[in-house]
């Protein structure tokens, strides 16, 4: 019964075919480490994140009135509301963290270079969206860092010479940000850019599974198959990964649920404080600060003196990420095989983002700002410099195989 | 493994509060399982506070489920006559009316204690003192310049500010760490309190405001441990599944 059922699918659905591609003779490399959980972890928060965000939006009221109250309605009065509502706030600090781990995974293994390219540049853009999405949906519960926190962000626009005043307006839909543009994010965060994201994340992943996996030692596994045709080294996704990607998960989940259950506000860091308190168009808050995701280059952006100057080292920050296949001229993909130079800019590139992102949630204190901008030398140094140090510096011999 | 321990501080230890004055803040920590000072907390609120300051985003009926007080108390002593028990906690005050009257309308508190914090409360609502200079005759240590008057100096009686010109609020003796200056009970006005009750109907009046913000924190609390425990034990059968199947592998 079972088999017949499949095969009248097979003859009309790519089903069979389609789960031994992606799953089952998918064959990843076998020593993949802790970073590898990172990936999956993505996708994990990204399915919480929808299904959370569905449940919250049958009860959240979109308007400039009652989205504060409605938000405190699901606190209080829709069961389990609470849950709903930490699970996705959390959810959302959550993905930056594992986003920026997998990041860091590409960066230490060289996963961005030739042939995985476009994996990079669909990641990249999958962290843009995920940017606007994390932007955008911080305005809905419409508390004060809500409110003045989009007001400095739009803002940045109005730095644009020309068009920035009216493309400022244009994006608020009003004179200054209103129930208009609470509306319009909402259409925005709910629809339009997890259509975008969850595209997105389809193209990495057909990317990812056209050219294959990296690995911490960065050689390629399909050099040495058996007389099948299967990677020597490779082992089918599904079952080997599924089940320990689902030991990553329950991991995951033991910390995740031990911040939604027990630190929901993380001392302010995943929810401020100010943002308890309606926003006030008339009653700026003491110290603005973005939340912690956007620290970093929040921090570039004040270290510049010149509006329009931090404006662009700000978007050249994101930017010059893009372009990041081309500026590591190494013969060698994993950091364990690159030289000194590489390994010691890329530890100090790992460090200096973790203080900027720290610098970005603190007030410009004049030693701050000191620091912030010799943290920004300090992140584009590793980009420009990298042509140069990762093309002349003496690389490790690469084994033939994969090790451990 | 320095850097894990500043992660751990930063995160995990009291709360930080940006806080407007420099007033050095007494630590209050909440108790909300001690339900009889929640509810003298609630009825100090009422009786007090409630007449200018709503707390519009929580209902009479949850307060009393949550605090253990039977509805029918609830109804004749805690709410305005002729209100539902499904109610949120709203006041008569009108914005404008109020903004005309203290220059500014006095916030909503239902989640004050999220956005100031609780020591930030225990101590503001202590440090009122006489200061001719203002529109009510008294100041604040903590929101200098309040527009608030104080509500509860029949219970606490007056304070005079002792700081001279020269010692800074709060200043303490750098050797014996005693107050070189702060505020001292003024003879003028006595209160009903003495100064131990007084603190200790503001420690209960602060627990209730952290009840009001957080007020599923307890019940929060107890899933949660469930959670880590199932997921603990869950942990070590996804792993026994998870070397099950990649012993073929080494």
């Amino acid at each position: 019964m079972g088999s017949k059922l499949l095969a009248w699918f097979d003859d009309r659905f790519p089903l069979t075919s389609t789960w031994e591609a992606h799953l089952t003779k998918y064959y990843a490399p076998k020593n993949f480490n802790f970073w590898y959980f990172f990936g999956s972890l993505a996708l994990f928060v990204l399915v919480n994140q929808i299904l959370t965000g569905i449940w919250l939006t049958m009860n959240y009221v979109p308007s400039a009135e009652g989205a504060f109250a409605s938000v405190e309605y699901i606190m209080r009065d829709v069961e389990y509301g609470w849950l709903l509502r930490y699970l996705h706030s959390t959810g959302a600090s959550a993905f930056f963290i594992v986003v920026y781990m997998h990041m860091f995974r590409a960066l230490l293994y060289g996963s961005y270079q030739k042939p995985r390219e476009l994996i990079w540049i669909f990641g990249m853009a999958i962290y843009l969206a995920l940017m606007a999405e994390g932007f955008m949906g911080y305005l809905l519960p419409w508390g004060q860092m809500s409110y003045w926190g989009a007001q400095v962000i739009i803002s940045l626009f109005g730095a644009i010479p020309v068009i920035g005043a009216d493309l400022q307006q244009w994006i608020r839909g009003d004179y200054l940000i209103s129930g208009i543009t609470l509306n319009r994010f909402f259409a925005l965060h709910v629809i339009a850019l997890p259509v975008v994201i969850l595209g997105l994340v389809v193209m990495h992943l057909v990317a990812l599974h056209e050219v294959g996996s990296n690995n911490p030692d960065g050689v390629d596994i399909k050099k040495y198959k058996d007389k099948d045709g299967k990677p020597l080294d490779g082992i089918g996704f599904h079952p080997y990964y599924t089940v320990k990607d689902i030991v990553g998960v329950v991991v995951f989940l033991f910390v995740f649920c031990g911040v939604v259950f027990f630190f929901p506000e993380m001392n302010g860091f995943f929810l401020e404080h100010a943002n308890f308190e309606q926003a006030n168009n008339l009653k700026t808050p003491e110290h603005i600060a973005p939340v912690w995701y956007f620290g970093a280059f929040y921090s570039i952006l004040r270290a510049v003196p010149d509006k329009l100057m931090g404006v662009i080292a700000m978007g050249g920050a994101i930017a010059i990420l893009f372009v990041l296949p081309w500026l590591d001229r190494s013969p060698v993909k994993s950091w364990r095989y690159k030289g000194i130079y590489s390994r010691a800019m890329l530890v100090l590139f790992a460090l200096n983002f973790i203080l900027l992102t720290w610098l970005g949630t603190k007030p410009a204190t004049e030693t701050y700002t000191l620091i912030a901008r010799l943290c920004t030398v300090v992140y584009f140094s590793f980009f420009f410099f990298m042509p140069f140090y990762s093309a002349k510096e003496k690389t490790r011999p690469v084994p033939e195989r994969v090790t451990g | 493994m320095k850097l894990l321990y500043s992660f751990i501080l930063v995160f995990f230890s009291g709360s930080v509060f940006a806080s407007t004055g420099s007033w050095p803040l007494d630590r209050m920590e909440p108790n909300l399982s001690d339900k009889p000072s929640l509810q003298r907390g609630a009825r100090t609120f009422v009786n007090y506070c409630f007449g200018c300051h709503a707390t519009a985003f929580q209902r009479y009926e949850r307060v009393a489920d949550d605090l253990d007080i039977p509805h029918e108390l609830m109804q004749a002593n805690l709410m305005p006559s002729g209100g539902k028990i499904g109610d949120l906690m709203k006041n008569g005050m009108l914005a404008d009316e109020a903004k005309a009257w203290f220059g500014t309308a006095p916030p909503d508190l239902t989640l004050v204690a999220r956005v100031r914090g609780t020591d930030w409360l225990y101590t503001y609502l202590r440090t009122f003192y006489l200061d001719p200079k203002r529109p009510w005759g008294v100041n604040n240590k903590v929101f200098p310049d309040v527009a608030m008057p104080h509500v509860l100096l029949e219970l606490q009686g007056a304070q005079i500010d002792t700081c001279g010109p020269h010692a800074e609020q709060g200043q303490r003796d750098k050797l014996t760490g005693e107050s070189l200056c702060g505020l001292q009970p003024d003879p003028s006005i006595e209160g009903t309190m003495t100064p131990e009750e007084y603190d200790q109907t503001i420690y209960d009046l602060v627990n209730f405001l952290a009840y009001s913000a957080d007020p599923v924190k307890l019940e929060r609390q107890r899933i949660g441990f469930y959670v880590l425990l199932f997921l603990s034990v869950f942990f070590v059968l996804t792993y026994l599944l998870k070397k099950e199947y990649w012993k073929a592998v080494h």
